[in-house]
């Protein structure tokens, strides 16, 4: 114990509002509440203004297309080929995104000289680009991977840049008074302090991933669930569309949770695990 | 007082008659901009081992960068800096010298320690780039933690510990490899008033049974009263020094001290020297 006149300043206590308003027990609750307030608009919105099922099939109708639709196999395909590109596609930005957020982070000149390269392949609308991606790699998967390669790159590369360069002077300053080598200063300063940045471009360039795979998919090729979500409009089946969009949707959400998973895991010590990052 | 039981009084390796640091017209000009401008005059200092040194001076006096010097942590642009035996900056050195650098340990104005390393981790972090094994790590973190009243604090994030308390932990990590002279930049400078004072007292009580070196930094008089052998008094612009005061007062001093007619003379005199220069 330390001795009264040296600890008068106790642990900082924990900033804790109302404790119920902050426990995960309050998710379990108003989750499927607000849910239920969604479905009843989306109800009450299809009865009162006689939308035709054509333009917005009422929520039972989607349900009843949601279960036809996972009873049976052409859904399972095409999970598996769009998460094989958006898995493969996102591996592949992961790689060069940080890799390059790393080296442009630590060379500031040369990020000077890229940097409008960089930005431009990002103000070039990606969708344009999906037609040159088919002629160059076809229909079939590899066109995907890139699409959904390209649009999940820049933010993974943009936070790793701020991750190194947010790097406290403070603690480089500590490490060369301590003498620690260049090794030593990378595996227990760059690596940790830019982790929580890098986590978070892994998080977003997940989701960004998903998306450049499914909007590949609608534009060219049959496999997929971009491509199945086009088969059904072409068949009228709205409520099948909203069925393989829901998917989708849950796809993208458990790609989402698993990386954030990881992000609590990897980095407990951060102020932002225990609150998922707002996409 | 917590009494440190676990650090053993070190004998420094300080040669006797010696002096722990020597500074011989060591000056620095910085580069701007605007040109070139003159931080320090080429200023000589020479500091005893176990000597308790505070400089003392308005912001701009180019106190911090004299400290920062020391620490090897800037080049001075003349003038030789030496630890104990070891030259650190030769004249005309462009890097510290490694091996004289080992003997310094540093406290800086924040605590910086790692949010990602826990408190013992913190601590031991100048032991893992000397490669000590794990063992022994922990065994002179927990000995250290326990002389700066934070034994039970090993296992916890720095985010769960006060500004005083992660201060605290920086004095132990800059002691943890025993270096002979410890270099503190304003190292209370961010705390309240009265975690100061309680700072203070704990730094006299680490100072007296370590015997270290100690080089301090403030813009405080009355912390530099209260904790220094010598008061070196830093006039800016471009920063030279200006005097030299001996505080004789008996160790330990109590915070009480402050009320000693004497030691108000001491602040009188130092604050008027600080006011004709500013």
């Amino acid at each position: 114990m330390p001795s009264p006149d040296l600890a008068p300043e106790g642990p900082r206590p924990r900033v804790s509002r109302k404790k119920w308003a902050a426990s995960p027990v309050m998710l379990w609750i108003t989750t499927p509440l607000l849910l239920l307030v969604f479905l009843g608009i989306w109800k009450a919105y299809t009865l009162l203004f006689d939308v035709s099922s054509l333009m917005l099939p009422p929520p039972e109708q989607v349900g009843t297309a949601m279960i036809e639709l996972m009873q049976g196999t052409m859904i399972y395909d095409a999970i598996q080929v769009t998460l094989y590109e958006t898995l493969v596609g996102f591996a592949l930005a992961a790689a060069v995104g940080i890799g390059l957020g790393i080296v442009l982070g630590k060379a500031r000149n040369l990020e000077r000289v890229l940097s409008p390269f960089l930005v431009a392949t990002q103000v070039v609308p990606k969708v344009a680009i999906v037609p040159l991606f088919l002629l160059w790699f076809g229909f079939g998967t590899t066109s995907k991977i890139f699409m959904a390669a390209i649009i999940a790159f820049f933010v993974m590369m943009q936070n790793t840049i701020l991750g190194i360069r947010s790097i406290d002077p403070g603690h480089r300053d500590l490490m060369r008074v301590i003498q620690a080598p260049w090794w030593k200063r990378v595996i227990s300063l760059d690596i940790p302090s830019s982790l929580p940045y890098v986590l978070t471009g892994v998080e977003l360039g997940i989701v960004f991933a998903i998306t450049g795979a499914v909007v590949g998919e609608y534009l060219g090729g049959d496999e997929g669930l971009g491509a199945l979500a086009t088969t059904m409009l072409a068949s009228l089946r709205t409520d099948m569309l909203f069925a393989a969009v829901i998917v989708m949707t849950v796809l993208g959400f458990l790609l989402y949770a698993i990386t954030a998973a990881i992000r609590r895991f990897a980095i407990p010590w951060h102020e932002s695990s225990g609150r998922p990052t707002s996409l | 007082m917590n009494h440190p039981a676990g650090v053993t009084p070190s004998p420094d390796p300080a040669p006797a008659g010696g002096a722990a640091i020597s500074i011989k017209g060591v000056g620095k000009e910085y580069t701007t901009d605007a040109g070139r401008v003159r931080a320090l005059l080429p200023t000589d200092l020479e500091i005893k081992p176990r000597e308790f040194v505070v400089l003392l001076g308005p912001s701009g006096c180019g106190k911090t960068t004299l400290l920062r010097m020391l620490g090897g942590l800037i080049t001075p642009t003349e003038g030789s800096i030496t630890i104990g035996d070891k030259t650190l900056f030769a004249e005309g050195d462009a890097n510290p010298s490694q091996e004289a650098l080992g003997s310094l340990g540093f406290v800086f104005q924040q605590a910086t320690l790692m949010p990602w390393r826990k408190i013992w981790k913190n601590i031991a972090l100048p032991l893992e780039v000397k490669r000590v094994k794990k063992k022994e790590r922990r065994e002179r973190a927990e000995a250290l933690a326990e002389s700066v009243g934070l034994s039970d604090f090993l296992e916890h994030y720095p985010r769960a510990l006060s500004g005083g308390m992660q201060q605290r932990v920086a004095i132990a990590r800059a002691l943890i490899h025993r270096p002979s002279i410890l270099l503190m930049d304003e190292p209370f400078g961010a705390l309240d008033a009265m975690t100061r004072d309680q700072m203070n007292a704990m730094l006299q009580q680490l100072w007296m049974d370590t015997g270290k070196t100690v080089v301090l930094v403030t813009h405080s008089i009355s912390e530099a009263v209260f904790l220094a052998d010598r008061v070196v008094l830093l006039s800016q612009r471009p920063g030279r020094i200006q005097d030299i005061v001996d505080i004789d007062f008996e160790r330990p001093r109590g915070l009480d001290i402050s009320k000693d007619p004497r030691f108000g003379q001491i602040v009188q005199r130092l604050r008027a020297q600080l006011g004709e220069v500013s």
